[in-house]
């Protein structure tokens, strides 16, 4: 018997590696880090010894529990709700592909994979809140695909006050994958 | 979780904060305990040595 259901919980893929490597080029030393929807804590993991704090969410408790073997902080939480404090960097690696009613997967996975019908269900509630997450200087990085709609999203972020600016990218046959850099538009007030 | 999580948690409903009884607690962390919101009367369970602050309505879904 498996102790954890691990099919359950998303592989990392493509995505999971470019958010990486974008996150080890901009995690500084004495950063607070908050990983939003860590999976399996594989991003974490990596930024464990090259920042100050490392906290990872995920709102799959089979996530949580693969992430925590391996000696990440965790906590369950769904986006920003039950987080209060603010963090130097944020990193995100959301749900973003496209699905209709007819596309949904079962279970937990869905949540993985679920983007709403525009693929920006969850971007958009993470970019609405960031802004108060951010401690002075802080920034956030944000995967996204070009299948969600990128023209939309940067408009979206403006409209949230957020600077936002591309670090990286990668295509693949069917979209392109972007790594956004988001920052407060004009600095902290 | 270690204790000094509870600087940066806050309750999912009201925002406000939150109150911790530890049930069970080795040299490094809490392994077992709740947080509880007096202003929501609400509990958020601490199980195995991760924190569930989800708010109610999708703790209670039927995903397990």
């Amino acid at each position: 018997m498996r102790s954890m259901k691990t099919d359950h919980v998303y592989e990392p893929a493509e995505d999971t590696f470019l958010l990486l490597r974008a996150a080890l080029k901009e995690v500084r030393p004495a950063d607070s880090v908050l990983e939003m929807g860590c999976g399996r804590g594989l991003i974490s993991r990596e930024l464990t010894s090259k920042a100050r704090r490392v906290i990872a969410t995920d709102i799959n408790p089979h996530a949580l529990r693969m992430a925590r073997k391996m000696g990440i902080e965790t906590v369950r939480a769904d986006l920003f709700r039950g987080i209060k404090a603010r963090f130097d960097l944020i990193l995100f690696n959301p749900p973003y592909l496209p699905t209709g009613p007819q596309d949904k997967l079962e279970g937990w996975l869905n949540l993985a994979f679920n983007g709403g019908v525009s693929g920006r269900e969850t971007i958009n509630p993470f970019m609405e809140d960031l802004r108060d997450h951010l401690a002075p200087g802080g920034r956030a990085l944000l995967l996204v695909s070009t299948l969600s709609g990128l023209i939309e999203i940067e408009e979206k972020a403006k409209n949230d006050g957020l600077e936002a600016m591309m670090v990286a990218r990668e295509k693949y046959f069917f979209e392109e994958l972007v790594v956004l850099r988001l920052r407060p538009a004009g600095g902290f007030l | 979780m270690k204790r000094d999580l509870m600087e940066i948690l806050a309750c999912p409903l009201c925002k406000g904060d939150l109150e911790l009884e530890v049930f069970e607690e080795d040299d490094v962390e809490i392994v077992s305990g709740r947080i509880y919101c007096k202003a929501c009367d609400e509990y958020y369970p601490i199980e195995d040595g991760i924190p569930n602050m989800l708010p109610p309505e999708i703790r209670d879904s039927d995903l397990k």
